[in-house]
């Protein structure tokens, strides 16, 4: 039986092909947009880098989710709020780097401090002049939030259906509260208008591909780190638990902790994603908690495949790849066309797009097995 | 014990004499968490042990104890309360009223079921209930006995004494060389055996075996009753059975419970010849 260690995790056979791949696109698409000039028809606009950085961030949340729906069993409909959480941490830090270059031009206030008339920073802002500090919460405020909360459900033994509703009760509640004005995040404007980050312009393409490299390494370096942990005793437990929790309880396994301990590190990986996505999408809002996003998160994770994490990465990448081109053509049929999908992989691909290469695979395997056995006679 | 009022009804009551554990109550004497004490001449004490769903009493006034390395046969009608006699002694149901002692400090009904676990009460379920998306090896991986906490699964590897362990459980039950197939594509027969090393994985003291011979062939039969007579004496074993065959093959001692309790108790022998018993067990499998 297998336990990888660290390194294992990191140079099997599977590992290598998906940081080859990640890396390998990203870096000729660095290339290309920084070292061809814009009027050559192999230029990358920086358009497309930031299209590329985003749907990075997107298969990091979508990574995140399958760790604890694909192995831990517990479908959570609000992994949105996490993601929004880790955003809005960059998002004050971004903030606070505006500076008086704001349209009031208050050193000490953002802008929407300003217009609500406050004459202080509330002091949960303070600190986010610090990269170091609002990195620190990036990971610290949704792994809590994940904590008390998975504490909560998980120690009262809510699964199921009624998990699923109470996580999305959570990111609706967050939404709601963060349109509120009083609550010192921009209310429903959100956090916006940024102007650099750690002293370079969000706006030049140098930027623009440092951050898509910094989103390569956070997608690889989380799938290295899920790749390690599914193939750890640790790992096998929580799937023992996801099968069969009850039989997990009477081997003497605490099941609580193990959920809580995937769930948290989930929402730790959320809220990275969530705080890489700020900087290159250049705002967030309360939007983001919508119930909405998380559903969406739920389907892409549905069409890659469950359980396999490079399927998440691919349901991802492609559906959000599907989003761009269909809402460029017909915008008001996108949210039909996921619904069917949603539906369509339910019914017909309940493993995935992962699934389904892996039997068409093992069709022609078992052809081929056949024919060798044939050719003999 | 609520019914007697008076002092001296409570009095009679504090020192039944069929009872080993009557002034050892909760709330009596301070019961020492922890460790396991086999001192005593049993292991499993259940005493006036009753559980009733919706008004029905699936157990009665239930008493039974079990001696350390004893090999206990439960028999009984559909419906006589052996299933909810071992959800009781895991964890999984909590007695309206009554005693259930592991040794003589751990109190079953005050215990989670991971703690009863840890603690040495090992449970084959009736329905064989294995992890199917595991190997057999790493079923046995995952019950086998040793700390259980998250950061332990992360960073510990199995060490190769472990792996020998299983590697020899495995043979003990006849899976070795399945060692490496999903559980969930084994025979029913090889999903029981599977559970049985997965029992003996956990070290108990005390093994619940719930009908360990459902659906097995004939040879099967014959070495899982080798199986579980070998395991006696190291362990205690308390097996719930129908096939009156198997039982006679393998009992010592035989427990037949009826509507909740204990109808009789002794040798085969002894059982089989009880009128009681010929009336609402015997007779009616026999007719």
């Amino acid at each position: 039986m297998r336990h990888s260690d660290f390194k294992t995790a990191l140079t099997d056979h599977a590992a290598k092909l998906f940081l080859g791949v990640l890396f390998g696109a990203v870096i000729i698409v660095a290339l290309l947009n920084l070292l061809v000039p814009a009027d050559s028809a192999l230029h990358v606009s920086s358009y497309t880098v930031t299209l590329l950085g985003k749907y990075l961030c997107y298969a990091l949340l979508a990574l995140a989710l399958d760790l604890v729906w694909g192995y831990c069993g517990i479908l959570s409909l609000g992994h949105g709020a996490f993601f929004a959480l880790g955003g809005y941490a960059m998002g004050m830090y971004l903030m606070r780097q505006i500076g008086d270059r704001g349209v009031y031009g208050n050193p000490e206030l953002p802008d929407f401090m300003v217009f609500l008339n406050w004459d202080q920073l509330p002091w949960y802002w303070h600190g986010f002049d610090h990269f170091g500090f609002a990195l620190l919460m990036v990971g610290l405020v949704p792994g809590v939030l994940a904590f008390v909360f998975g504490w909560l459900a998980f120690r009262s033994r809510v699964t199921g259906v009624y998990l699923s509703i109470i996580t999305q009760a959570l990111t609706y509640a967050l939404m709601l509260a963060f349109f509120r004005n009083e609550l010192g995040f921009g209310g429903n404007n959100g956090l916006t208008d940024f102007k650099d980050i750690l002293g370079f312009s969000l706006q030049a393409d140098g930027t623009r591909v440092a951050l898509l490299l910094a989103s390569a390494l956070a997608l690889g370096g989380a799938f290295v780190l899920c790749r390690w942990i599914t193939g750890t005793r640790l790992g096998r437990t929580v799937m023992a638990v996801r099968d069969a929790e009850s039989r997990a309880r009477f081997l003497g396994y605490r099941t609580e902790h193990y959920k809580l301990w995937v769930f948290t590190l989930s929402a730790v990986l959320a809220g990275i994603a969530g705080a890489l996505y700020v900087p290159q999408v250049g705002i967030i809002n309360p939007g983001e908690f919508s119930p909405l996003n998380s559903i969406e998160l739920v389907v892409w994770v549905a069409v890659g495949g469950r359980a396999t994490l490079y399927g998440a990465v691919i349901g991802a990448i492609l559906v959000n790849y599907g989003k761009t081109v269909f809402t460029g053509v017909m915008p008001e049929a996108w949210l039909f066309a996921l619904g069917g999908l949603f539906v369509a992989v339910t019914v017909f691909l309940p493993q995935g797009l992962v699934g389904l290469a892996k039997n068409l695979a093992r069709k022609k395997k078992t052809e081929k097995d056949e024919e060798a056995h044939h050719e003999p006679a | 014990m609520s019914r007697p009022d008076s002092f001296a009804a409570n009095l009679r009551e504090t020192f039944r004499r069929d009872q080993v554990f009557g002034p050892l109550r909760p709330g009596t004497r301070p019961v020492s968490p922890g460790h396991l004490d086999t001192g005593g001449k049993h292991i499993l004490y259940m005493e006036d042990v009753t559980v009733s769903f919706d008004g029905f009493k699936a157990l009665n006034d239930l008493t039974l104890y079990i001696e350390p390395g004893e090999l206990r046969c439960i028999i009984g009608p559909n419906g006589a309360g052996k299933s909810t006699m071992m959800d009781v002694i895991t964890g999984k149901t909590r007695p309206d009223t009554g005693v259930c002692y592991f040794g003589q400090t751990l109190d079953l009904t005050a215990m989670s079921e991971t703690d009863i676990a840890t603690a040495g009460i090992g449970r084959k379920f009736q329905k064989p209930t294995v992890f199917p998306e595991h190997t057999a090896l790493e079923n046995l991986e995952l019950a086998m006995a040793g700390p259980k906490g998250t950061w332990h699964a992360l960073l510990k590897p199995v060490t190769g004494e472990q792996r020998d362990w299983m590697a020899s459980t495995l043979d003990t039950v006849g899976l070795l060389g399945e060692r490496d197939r999903l559980a969930g594509a084994l025979s029913h027969g090889q999903k029981q055996w599977l559970e049985i090393a997965m029992v003996l994985m956990q070290k108990p003291e005390l093994l619940l075996v719930d009908e360990p011979i459902a659906g097995m062939t004939r040879q099967e039969v014959e070495r899982t009753a080798e199986l579980l007579q070998g395991l006696a004496g190291e362990h205690s074993v308390m097996v719930v059975e129908h096939d009156m065959e198997f039982i006679r093959s393998i009992a010592n001692t035989v427990t037949v419970l009826h509507q909740g309790s204990v109808l009789a108790e002794g040798s085969m022998q002894q059982v089989q010849n009880d009128p009681k018993v010929i009336e609402v067990y015997l007779g009616e499998s026999s007719s």
